[in-house]
């Protein structure tokens, strides 16, 4: 790690201001439980490190006028086991459920969560100087892209990590920040950018905004599920989440672009109509009809079509009857020695 | 550097790049420690404090082998600031043992051969702490999850889990005793 200076402020707007001020550029921690990843891989070199430990009131999880205010600071595990979120934005707390391990849900927190970069090997390692760090490449593109994006890439291709964002995004969640002109409430689905905005970045923030608390409409039927390869702990390879809400079905995949990807093409799929072992598989097949994977993540697509099918079903509690006929995916145009 | 020398009256977790000075509370005791404000908690508790129990792994979060308590959950001291950590109540496996008298759980993980290598034990021990008082009787499916982030290679788990059972059976039998 690079050495840093360490403040504590008392409130966001000082914190706000020591980010603002900083002459070798700054960072904040809540949790850092992916902070303190690119501090040691020197991915991150702060000259200053700003902690919210002291900032009050940015903790629980309550209910006012039909919605959860979640503060910055609730834990992944505050998330994962507090009644009010399971009860009322189920999509939510399975997500929470399925981050990290318990260690990395005790510290994780839900700013944090939503804050936190990517994990691309290629970004992770500060060896490759790819887009992300201000570099030339995506290393993925001609490199080992198995986990990288199918929706949205380019020229950058990771995924967004976060779990809770993509279950945010189906709840149709809002976000307030603060930053140098005050406080700002924003949809979770504006909270991110796509690298063809910006490669460097994931989120729309200023440098010195930060994420002071999750507002999520309560009482939408919800579910969200995860594909993982180690069930123990590990990021998603394909998530998604999907609510029944009063506005309509909203749907979102996570695991297959550099957002939480929000599928309109799922949600018209679905319509307004009761949801039917047809229609979910329908909609599945929608969202992922404009896929575009790379040399090695073409496993992705039906990966997703299946996951979300599921979570379709979920969501409406209507019962799996298994898998449907295969969706019709173009044919790869596949060279020997390519697929992984 | 001015603000490097010991200052009248400590500045608590401020201070420049080259130090802070920091009151941790570790294992019941109260602890002053100067340290760089980048030192993690594991660094600290490892070179300031020498409480060398606490291992250091993979260093991002995967292993669990730093495993300490912090207000009596498992936390991982390899991605905490020290900083972070005052006023909290920290425990490390050199505070589990009361004087000569060990924990039930080291006493049932050495009895049932739940350590092999070793490495990974006081993670294990510490997580496992934090779970039984929690949860006096553990299914073995709650062992599994609350363990699910400390990796061992040696033993396969299983002795584990049945170590954590019968330490969980000796103290309800015995009620609390030892550690902290």
């Amino acid at each position: 790690m690079r050495a840093f200076e360490y403040l504590s402020p008392k409130t966001l707007e000082a914190a706000s201001a020591a980010v603002r001020t900083a002459p070798e550029g700054a960072r904040i921690i809540a949790g850092g439980q992916d902070l303190l990843g690119e501090l040691k891989e020197r991915i991150a070199t702060p000259g200053r490190v700003v902690s919210l430990k002291a900032v009050p009131g940015l903790r629980g999880i309550r209910e006012e006028s039909g919605s959860l205010r979640i503060g910055a600071l609730a834990t992944v595990q505050e998330v994962a086991e507090s009644p009010l979120v399971r009860e009322k934005a189920p999509a939510l707390a399975e997500a929470a459920t399925s981050v990290g391990t318990p260690q990395i849900r005790a510290l994780g927190t839900v700013g944090g969560n939503l804050c936190q970069r990517p994990r691309c090997w290629y970004y992770r390692l500060a060896d490759f100087p790819c887009l992300k760090k201000g570099g030339g490449t995506c290393f993925a593109v001609e490199g080992d892209s198995r986990y990288h994006a199918i929706l949205g890439g380019g020229p950058c291709h990771i995924v967004h990590p976060s779990d809770l964002a993509v279950a945010l995004v189906a709840l149709d969640a809002s976000v307030e920040v603060v930053g140098a002109k005050g406080r700002r409430t924003i949809p979770i689905a504006d909270l991110y950018a796509l690298p063809a905005v910006d490669a460097s970045r994931e989120t729309t923030l200023a440098p010195d905004e930060i994420v002071a608390e999750v507002s999520v409409p309560a009482g939408a039927r919800s579910a969200f599920r995860k594909f993982r390869e180690k069930l123990s702990l590990d990021f998603a390879v394909v998530a998604a989440a999907v609510a029944l809400g009063p506005k309509g079905p909203r749907v979102a995949l996570g695991g297959v672009a550099p957002v939480p990807w929000r599928s309109r093409e799922a949600e018209a799929a679905l319509g307004a109509k009761p949801v039917t072992a047809e229609s979910a598989a329908a909609a599945a097949t929608a969202a992922l009809a404009p896929a575009k994977p790379l040399k090695n993540n073409r496993y992705k697509v039906p990966l997703a079509c299946a996951v979300l099918r599921r979570t379709i079903l979920a969501a409406a509690g209507v019962a799996d009857p298994g898998p449907p006929a295969p969706p019709a995916t173009p044919a790869p145009t596949k060279k020997a020695g390519e697929d992984f | 550097m001015p603000e490097a020398r010991t200052p009248k009256k400590p500045r608590r977790a401020r201070g420049t790049k080259s130090a802070v000075h920091l009151l941790l509370r570790v294992n019941g005791e109260d602890r002053e420690v100067t340290t760089a404000p980048h030192r993690t908690l594991l660094e600290t508790l490892r070179e300031d404090l020498g409480l060398t129990g606490t291992k250091h792994g993979c260093e991002l979060g995967e292993c669990g082998t730093c495993t300490v308590l912090v207000d009596g959950q498992p936390i991982l001291s390899c991605l905490a600031l020290s900083a972070d950590y005052e006023g909290r109540e920290i425990t490390t496996v050199e505070g589990m043992a009361d004087g000569a008298q060990l924990h039930p759980l080291q006493e049932t993980f050495a009895d049932l051969g739940a350590a092999q290598c070793g490495y990974c034990t006081p993670g294990f021990l510490l997580t496992a702490k934090a779970l039984l008082e929690e949860k006096p009787s553990p299914s073995r499916e709650e062992i599994r999850e609350a363990l699910a982030g400390n990796l061992c290679r040696c033993t396969g788990y299983l002795k584990i889990y049945e170590a954590v059972e019968q330490a969980a059976a000796r103290m309800r039998e015995e009620g609390p005793r030892g550690g902290r």
